[in-house]
């Protein structure tokens, strides 16, 4: 209220008003302290999960590394099952599944990613603590940076630096292999004996890791994160995220031990006491409103709780809720969020096309490609004889062999070729060259439909067929 | 010339347009300075890495520290490449073009790798993938992916055609033949049936085409009973009808003015020898017979048996 009155008719309002938005850009290292307290421990938990990440790898499943995105064989591993680069449609389903996910979480709660699951908000928050167990708290650590250098100071950044880096290795390593076998990998990496390729992405993501996690951090998701500039738009009044309570908190003041009842009836329940800002990892001030810093990692919330136990007066001054219930206007009811629902929908049906392609996988896929030059061949006898070129991909784990039988086509027509059974490798195509020879005198049609059909022999149910054409001359 | 912004407090460049539009000095983000350090040490070092500059007073240029050139890194794609193909080719070397066939790795090599080899020798005349080129002449060489073969379709037959070259031999007969002569076994010729008219034997047309019109593969000279002529292919833009008018023309003006017989409107049929013409090696050779081969026409060497039913089915 205040300041719009200010602003009326004055352009120079906008600049107070950006006065006191200090923009952070990095010129200040941001030393939050850490408080134990209820979204402090599921965001430990939350964060463990990325143990996973480092451990996964190392899983063994029928002497093969469980789950592998195989690069250099174009298959990726998840334990009993193969995926081959033909159903790899099935990753744009997971990859829009999981945005949908980000995305109606993000309308329902905001930044819950951010909070609690985004690699960087994980191993940044891993790396302070490194720094708060290493150099101390907060304080402590200000004044370290501003400390003359001595051998006391050399000595704790260089053993911080180490930690960061040694963990920067390792997540370098870990990420490797994920796409390669990783005993195998370590194994190689010992003897220095990595592919350039491998070495490069090591590299990369150690420093990748090293810049943005231990330099940069909330710098990242101030400027370089795409998610935190669109977040803005997925959310709306209804959303929940951790807000400050203005009605209840505000007049804010010092608490003051000497003023009386009418003194503190006075004042809101905000104490100003600065816990909410200095616990923030982003530098924060929550109580200015919703803005870009905010990850909604809830700490603030913890915080805040610990001083109204301390003063007295119930949680929840900064508490998740949405803008709507703040302002005292009645939540809607879901169905009246549609944006929810669409997202909703859009995750049943990318989930439903990942269950049918997995269980729809196949053992054996087929691609017959005719010659297109030329289109067919005279032989002496007149008959006509077409060329094709098959190709079988054996998605099974073992080689077996198949015939080779067709439907419709021309009448008399034989297949030559495929007088044996014909053998196909598993986990790769096989490709054969397979002719059709027709009567010409039965040939009633330029193109005539043609269906292939390849069958194991050991195992009728691995079948596969193909629709193409038989081509004879102009009639 | 700096100074502070009267209201945001925050140092200016000085210029200021419309009483207080300022430019504002803030510092860029700490990441997007990191970013402009790492991409100008990244310069530096692809300058001096790389080939950059030239240094007029020796008239060369400075060549990197890390001595790339262009040929250089062609040859290593190239070597690449050769290692790849180096194992098939060193097992190609000692083996007959049978051999090759039988093996069907090494088969697999020769039709996908010997496209480039064959669309350099052989399709100017044979045209892309053996289908052959016809121009106002007709068919100008055989087309290779069928089975018929003047000089046999076996492997050793194929191989031996590439390396010694053919040339076969039909004189004129414009001066043996009257014109209805000539109209009469062109006919006879376009339907397959050479002996339906007398003229086939008693003009000495056996002589070369054998007896039952079928041909000597020894002489190279045409099979005359079957669907496919050496002169001329089917036009599929004419009917029937045209069709056959065009091939009687055709077997007349082949009748009329032979093969390689000297005569300037006779047919030219020259297949050389690649062995002597020294362009290409052994190896060479052998992965053209077989490429041929596996066009579709190739015959095997235990014919008839397996494939009789086939042709029988289609009579
Ligand atoms: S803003 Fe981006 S980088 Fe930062 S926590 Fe959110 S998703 Fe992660
Ligand atoms: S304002 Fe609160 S919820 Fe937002 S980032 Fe800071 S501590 Fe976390």
């Amino acid at each position: 209220m205040e300041i719009e009155r200010k602003e009326a008719g004055s352009v120079t309002g906008i600049y107070q008003e950006l006065e006191h938005w200090n923009v952070n850009t990095g010129a200040k290292t941001i030393h939050a302290k850490r408080m134990p307290g209820f979204f402090r421990t599921i965001k430990n938990y939350t964060q463990a999960l990325y143990l996973l990440f480092f451990l996964v790898p190392y899983l063994r499943w029928n002497g093969k590394q469980a789950i592998l995105f195989d690069i250099t064989n174009s298959q990726f591993h998840f334990f009993n099952l193969t995926v081959l680069p033909q159903d790899i449609w099935m990753l744009s389903l997971l990859l829009l599944l999981l945005a949908m996910v980000l995305f109606a979480v993000t309308s329902v709660a905001s930044r819950v990613w951010c909070g609690y699951f985004c690699f960087q908000t994980a191993w940044t928050d891993w790396f302070t603590w490194i720094e708060d167990k290493i150099e101390g708290n907060p304080q402590a650590r200000r004044k370290l940076d501003v400390a003359p250098w001595n051998v006391g100071k050399i000595w704790k950044k260089s053993i911080k630096h180490f930690i960061w880096m040694l963990i920067s290795l390792l997540t370098g390593i870990s990420f490797s292999t994920w796409f390669v076998d990783a005993y195998d990998y370590w194994n190689k990496l010992v003897h220095f004996q990595l592919p350039l390729v491998g070495w490069v992405t090591l590299a990369t993501l150690f420093f990748g890791t090293y810049i943005l996690a231990a330099l940069l951090r909330e710098q990242v998701c101030m400027w370089m994160c795409p998610y935190a500039r669109i977040q803005g738009v997925m959310t709306d009044s209804q959303t929940i995220l951790p807000a400050y309570d203005f009605r209840r908190g505000e007049p804010r003041g010092k608490l003051h031990r000497k003023a009386g009842e009418e003194g503190r009836a006075a004042q809101g329940d905000c104490i100003d006491c600065y816990q909410c800002v200095q616990v923030c990892p982003t530098g924060v001030d929550i109580r200015d409103g919703q803005q870009l810093g905010c990850i909604t990692c809830g700490l603030c919330l913890d915080a805040c709780d610990s001083i109204m136990d301390k003063v007295g007066k119930p949680h929840g001054l900064i508490r998740y809720t949405s803008l709507d219930e703040l302002e005292g206007k009645p939540a809607k009811k879901m169905y009246r969020h549609p944006r929810t629902l669409v997202y909703i929908g859009i995750i049943l049906i990318a989930f439903g096309g990942i269950v049918y392609g997995l269980t729809h996988l196949g053992s054996i896929a087929l691609k017959v490609i005719p010659e297109r030059q030329p289109l067919y061949v005279n032989l002496s006898d007149g008959s006509i004889q077409n060329k094709y070129d098959f190709k079988v991909l054996n998605k099974t784990d073992h080689d077996f062999h198949v015939t080779v039988t067709a439907e419709g086509g021309v009448k008399d027509q034989v297949i030559i070729g495929a007088e044996k059974p014909l053998l196909t490798h598993h986990g790769r195509s096989t490709s054969f060259t397979i002719f059709v020879r027709a009567p010409g005198e039965n040939i009633k049609r330029e193109v005539t439909p043609i269906v292939f059909r390849i069958q194991s022999v050991d195992d009728p149910l691995i079948a596969a067929e193909y629709k193409t054409k038989f081509n004879g001359p102009k009639r | 010339m700096s100074e502070k912004h009267e209201v945001s407090s925050v140092p200016t460049t000085g210029h200021v347009w419309d009483d207080d539009l300022a430019d504002l000095t803030n510092q860029p983000p700490k990441w997007w300075m990191l970013g402009l350090t790492a991409s100008a040490l990244f310069c530096v070092v692809y300058f001096l890495y790389y080939p950059s500059f030239p240094l007029s007073t020796v008239g060369g240029y400075f060549k990197g520290i890390g001595g790339w050139t262009a040929i250089k890194e062609m040859e290593a794609d190239v070597g690449e490449v050769e290692a790849v193909r180096g194992k098939f080719e060193a097992r190609l070397k000692g083996m007959t073009p049978a051999a090759i066939l039988a093996d069907s790795e090494l088969t697999e090599y020769v039709t996908r790798s010997g496209k480039v080899l064959f669309g350099d020798n052989c399709a100017a005349c044979h045209g892309q993938n053996g289908i052959g080129t016809h121009d106002r002449q007709g068919l100008f060489a055989p087309i290779l992916n069928d089975d018929d073969w003047l000089y046999g379709g076996k492997i050793e037959d194929i191989h031996a055609s590439i390396e010694g070259g053919r040339q076969g031999m039909m004189m004129a007969h414009k001066d043996i033949l009257s014109a209805a002569e000539i109209d009469a076994l062109a006919n006879a010729v376009a339907k397959g049936q050479p002996n339906s008219t007398p003229l086939f034997a008693a003009k000495g047309c056996t002589a070369c085409h054998g007896e039952d019109g079928k041909g000597i593969q020894a002489m190279g000279s045409a099979n005359l009973t079957d669907k496919i002529w050496r002169f001329e292919v089917r036009n599929d833009k004419l009917n029937d009808a045209e069709n056959m008018k065009k091939l009687v023309e055709g077997i007349k003006r082949t009748i009329t003015y032979g093969v390689n017989s000297g005569n300037p409107q006779g047919r030219v049929a020259v297949m050389p020898s690649f062995k002597e013409a020294g362009k290409l090696s052994d190896a060479e050779i052998k992965k053209l017979a077989v490429y041929v081969y596996k066009f579709g026409g190739g015959q095997s060497d235990a014919p008839a048996a397996a494939k009789a039913p086939a042709a029988g089915a289609a009579k």
